[in-house]
């Protein structure tokens, strides 16, 4: 399939073409950016969430209600989940739509599954381009669910406009062990399984915390319970008040500029970086330079000087 | 970036047995394979739409009930219908020789029984994909 | 003064296959504190480590139980037949899957299915034909089925009734495990609370109106199978024996009355000593629970009941004749562990169902046991080795570890729920399979020991495919034939008992008598229930 035809399937909706892109983009293919820059003027439209959380929280159970809410009202769904890839081998089990299989017949539903590939945040290195094919598609939700193993969780702050954060209450969570940061990009803090014992402790030690960061208005806590379904709908609400309230304030295109110039920053330096270390040149100065700090003839510091004047050249 | 292949390992009909397909799925895991695992009782028609959307190189069924020669017919037979044949179909578990040959015939990829080991599958899948480079 | 030849032999170890770390010998040392009227007592007295009776195999000798069907009733009526013409003592319904799932033979989920891995029986009308010329009141038979467990119990009932054959005469056992289908085998139906409803229902039931019948058999076998350890297959199986107990006296039930009908079912692996041990090691914990911590007073309900089959997933495609060396050495463990009955394996189940002249081999294999070896004259014959007792008491030990952590995780249930049992079982398989792969564990023609080239030379049981449309026509013609109105007026009073707290068997009954069929009924439990989905983890 060349470029031209697979671009002509994806726009008459069809779910391989669409798969393919991705696929594409993934991987960096040489056609990738042809294909972003065709697609590029379509994305905008679509309503991104993010859901993150320790492990074991739930996520995924969570999503597949969430989906169904959104079905009934006749939109169309993108799910992206993110699994982490082995360090040590690359490779990854991307075990998180086998929680969604209610949603697998579903026509209007695509799910697609993502290992990190190296990346050390919450996602993986394009789930972000992922997202804005998605978006191009003419997908009316995205719902991207992150790694959630404690790591940088925060990225999904960096693509989503509303965050969902998934905590549950044996997970040992008690509001100092949580991530900086996890506290502070949540517009919307779920307390999942909430039929186990410590919930309501848990929100009454979440509510105080987050007052002492409040700005505006609180942040909505909402216990939640997949299994019975309790706290879904008070979920969907929310979703619709945060969203109302960004666009009422033309705050989705704020985000979405910042979504952008996250990514620009983030493509640069991954450009940067993989230059640098993959220039013979600097291969070569570099165990020079090693030697040298070695003998305590130079600093690192200086080492880094040197490093970058000859990117500076390149 | 170097090209994952992505297998689908999946459990077609009412067969409950997973501890292969487990195995296996972490067994590819750990050569450098991503793996998507459907979970069990999957219809041919799940089985598929998942396999198109995540754009896998290849589906494995796991299949120890008897049912192999109904469920791989119905599987290839919706890769067809939906323009999905290049994505290859291969499997394993209790089939008897007589059957395998009618599955090979019918253009299904190596089915492995009782006592594979991981890395034969590994070997398997890398030949079968060595000629597929990066697009 | 050690010579140093004795020294270095010494230092030499292994482990069994559940990695528990072995010696080269064991001596009195290693049981320093042992006790015999504590750790063992004489066969059939507490702690019944030796046995559940007096006279063991004198007595009575173990039921020689074949697990079949496939096809058709009709088809699985002349194997039973087959079998206990040729020696058999007690019947094992092996059911297709459709069946173990609930569902008719003509259910869209069943496609392909019918009577492929078992037999396929949708009907009481199907259940009169497996048993057509089997008198009930004259054997024994063993259901391995589990969700739908009631209503493959209630044909059997009502098929026995039509024989002119009285329920308190009948003797069996239906699996009913559900705790182990969450764990392992993965055939359910509904969520764990109306599931536990159920089990507790049928305990009941069975404790008034079938006091000979064996209304669950806690499972190992499949814990096991699945890639568990022995530890792992005693500690979970006997963890759900617990929960099972307590079901019924949080439902007030006298535990004297419902505990004597409890039975077990356990795997017989590959590591020789270690499953003899696990079998003697479950008894004295079971006695000592069900009379410490329960409060059991009679005699019966302290007793370990069990049955065994060798290990399937110990067989080997490869050379499948060396299938039968394998399932006769774990036949002896079997009995020399004492099970009150056993199922052996047939050499070809690595590529089918058994053939006729495989499962009478299978049969050979328990008969010569029973009257060559002279081994039942005498009970417990390896009590006292320094080395069984070790590992009696070792085993004990490492499971008593599983419960204290079960415990704390909130009971077998809340375990279940986050996976716990379950992620053991699947790293056990995991490393077992490492160790294949690596050649620290060696399984001959497998990894060792392989003929290159080789050929299938054995027959394989082939199912007639017409089977499925068989098994349809009957359906049709039966739900022509049947009282449709009163059919819907049972399913009807089912559903309104089964939203409410009243015993779950008789309205199931009066749907069987009326032949509703097991689709129709699993239907509308499930309306009530729901149905459990699994969270699968790696």
């Amino acid at each position: 399939m060349n470029t031209g035809e697979l671009i002509e399937r994806f726009e008459k909706k069809e779910a391989r073409a669409l798969a393919k892109i991705i696929s594409l983009v993934e991987n960096n293919s040489t056609v990738a950016q042809e294909i972003l820059s065709r697609l590029y003027p379509k994305i905008g439209k679509a309503y991104r969430i993010g859901i993150t959380g320790p492990p074991g929280g739930g996520k995924s159970s969570l999503i597949e209600r969430l989906a169904s809410q959104f079905l009934k009202e006749g939109l169309d769904l993108g799910i992206v989940c993110v699994d982490p890839s082995s360090p040590f081998t690359g490779g990854a089990i991307l075990g998180d739509r086998v929680r969604m299989s209610s949603l697998f017949l579903e026509s209007k539903v695509f799910i697609r599954s993502m290992a990190t590939r190296g990346s050390l945040g919450g996602l993986g290195l394009r789930t972000k381009e992922v997202c804005d094919i998605l978006d191009a598609y003419g997908k009316d939700i995205i719902i991207i669910e992150t790694v959630g193993v404690g790591q940088i969780e925060v990225d999904i702050a960096k693509t989503a406009y509303t965050v969902i954060v998934v905590l549950v209450p044996e997970s040992g969570d008690t509001i100092q062990t949580l991530k900086a940061g996890i506290l502070e990009i949540g517009d919307i803090f779920l307390i999942n399984k909430a039929d186990r014992e410590g919930a309501d402790r848990l929100a009454m030690e979440l509510e105080m915390t987050l007052k002492m960061k409040e700005k505006n208005s609180p942040t909505p806590i909402i216990l939640t319970c997949a299994l019975t379904g309790e706290g879904l709908d008070e979920l969907f609400q929310e979703i619709k008040k945060h969203r109302n309230y960004l666009e009422e304030n033309r705050l989705i295109e704020k985000k979405r500029k910042e979504i952008i110039a996250s990514e620009v920053k983030e493509l640069t330096e991954e450009k940067i970086v993989g230059k640098t270390w993959e220039s013979k040149e600097i291969k070569e100065i570099l165990d020079h330079l090693v030697d040298e700090i070695y003998q305590g003839k130079i600093t690192p510091f200086t080492a880094t000087e040197e490093i970058i004047k000859i990117i500076k050249g390149m | 970036m170097e090209r994952k292949l992505r297998i689908l390992i999946a459990k077609p009909g009412l067969d409950g047995h997973d501890r292969g397909a487990k195995v296996v799925a972490r067994g590819l895991r750990d050569y450098g394979f991503e793996v998507i695992y459907t979970g069990l009782h999957q219809t041919p028609e799940m089985i598929v739409k998942t396999a198109i959307e995540e754009d896998v190189d290849a589906i494995g069924l796991s299949i120890l009930s008897g049912a192999h020669l109904t469920l791989f017919s119905e599987v290839k037979r919706l890769l067809k219908e939906n323009n999905a044949e290049d994505i290859h179909l291969f499997g394993g578990g209790i089939i008897p020789d007589e059957d395998k040959e009618e599955l090979y015939k019918m253009g299904v990829g190596k089915l492995f029984g009782p006592g594979t080991t991981i890395s034969e599958i590994v070997d398997y899948l890398n030949e079968t994909f060595a000629s597929k480079q990066e697009k | 003064m050690e010579n140093e030849n004795i020294k270095k032999a010494k230092e030499i170890c292994s482990e069994t296959i559940s990695g528990i770390p072995l010696k080269l010998f064991y001596t009195p040392d290693d049981i320093k504190d042992f006790d015999y009227e504590r750790d063992l007592g004489i066969p059939g007295e507490y702690p019944f480590t030796r046995g559940i009776r007096h006279t063991m195999y004198k007595g009575r000798l173990w039921t020689m139980r074949l697990f079949s069907g496939f096809g058709t009733a009709k088809d699985t009526n002349k194997r039973y037949k087959f079998l206990l013409e040729h020696g058999e003592t007690g019947l094992s319904v092996a059911f297709d899957f459709p069946t173990l799932y609930g569902r008719d033979s003509d259910d869209p989920l069943s496609r392909g299915e019918v009577g492929i891995c078992g037999v396929a029986i949708s009907s009481l009308a199907d259940m009169e034909t497996l048993f057509e010329g089997i008198p009930l009141d004259k054997v024994s038979t063993s259901m391995t089925i589990n969700g739908p467990a009631a209503i493959l119990w209630a044909f059997y009932i009502i098929t026995a009734e039509k024989q002119g054959v009285s329920p308190e005469k009948l003797r069996g056992t239906i699996q009913n495990d559900i705790l182990k289908e969450y764990i392992a085998q993965k055939s359910w139906l509904f969520p764990p609370e109306p599931s536990l409803r159920i089990i507790t229902d049928i305990m009941e039931y069975g404790s008034k109106y079938l006091p000979q019948w064996n209304t669950i058999s806690i499972s190992g076998y499949h814990i096991r199978e699945a890639g568990a350890t022995a530890v792992q297959e005693l500690a979970f199986t006997l963890m759900d024996g617990f929960t099972y107990v307590e079901e019924g006296l949080k439902r007030g039930l006298d535990i004297d009355t419902f505990a004597p009908r409890l039975s077990f079912f356990f795997d017989s692996h590959l590591d020789f000593f270690e499953e003899i041990a696990k079998f003697r090691a479950a008894r004295r914990i079971w006695a000592r629970e069900m009379k410490n911590t329960y409060g059991a007073k009679k005699k019966e309900s302290l007793l370990l009941r069990f049955h065994t089959q060798t290990a399937g997933c110990t067989l080997t495609a490869q050379q499948p004749e060396n299938n039968i060396i394998r399932t006769a050495y774990q036949a002896l463990q079997a009995v020399l562990g004492g099970t009150q009955s056993l199922h052996t394996n047939s050499m070809d189940e690595t590529w089918a169902l058994p053939t006729e002249k495989a499962a009478l081999i299978a049969l050979r294999t328990q008969q010569i046991l029973a009257y060559e070896t002279n081994i039942p004259n005498v009970i417990d014959p390896l009590a006292g080795s320094y080395y069984i007792e070790y590992l009696t008491n070792k085993i004990e030990e490492e499971a008593y570890k599983y419960f204290k952590k079960i415990r704390e995780l909130g009971g077998m249930v809340k375990a279940i729920e986050m996976n716990y049992p379950q992620r053991e079982i699947a790293d056990a398989a995991y490393r077992y399979q490492k160790a294949v792969e690596e050649k620290r564990r060696i399984i001959v023609g497998v990894n060792d020991f392989i003929l290159p080239d080789e050929k299938l030379e054995i027959p394989i049981l082939k199912i007639d495919p017409r089977v499925e449309e068989e098994q349809k026509e009957r359906l049709a013609n039966l739900r022509k034939k049947r009282d449709n109105n009163l059919v819907n007026k049972r399913l009807k009073e089912l559903e309104s008992v089964a939203k409410g707290k009243e015993n779950i068997m008789p309205p199931i009954l009066e749907c069987v008598r009326a032949y509703c069929t097991l689709g129709e009924i699993c239907r509308t439990l499930k309306e009530v229930f729901g149905e459990y989905r699994e969270k699968p983890i790696f």
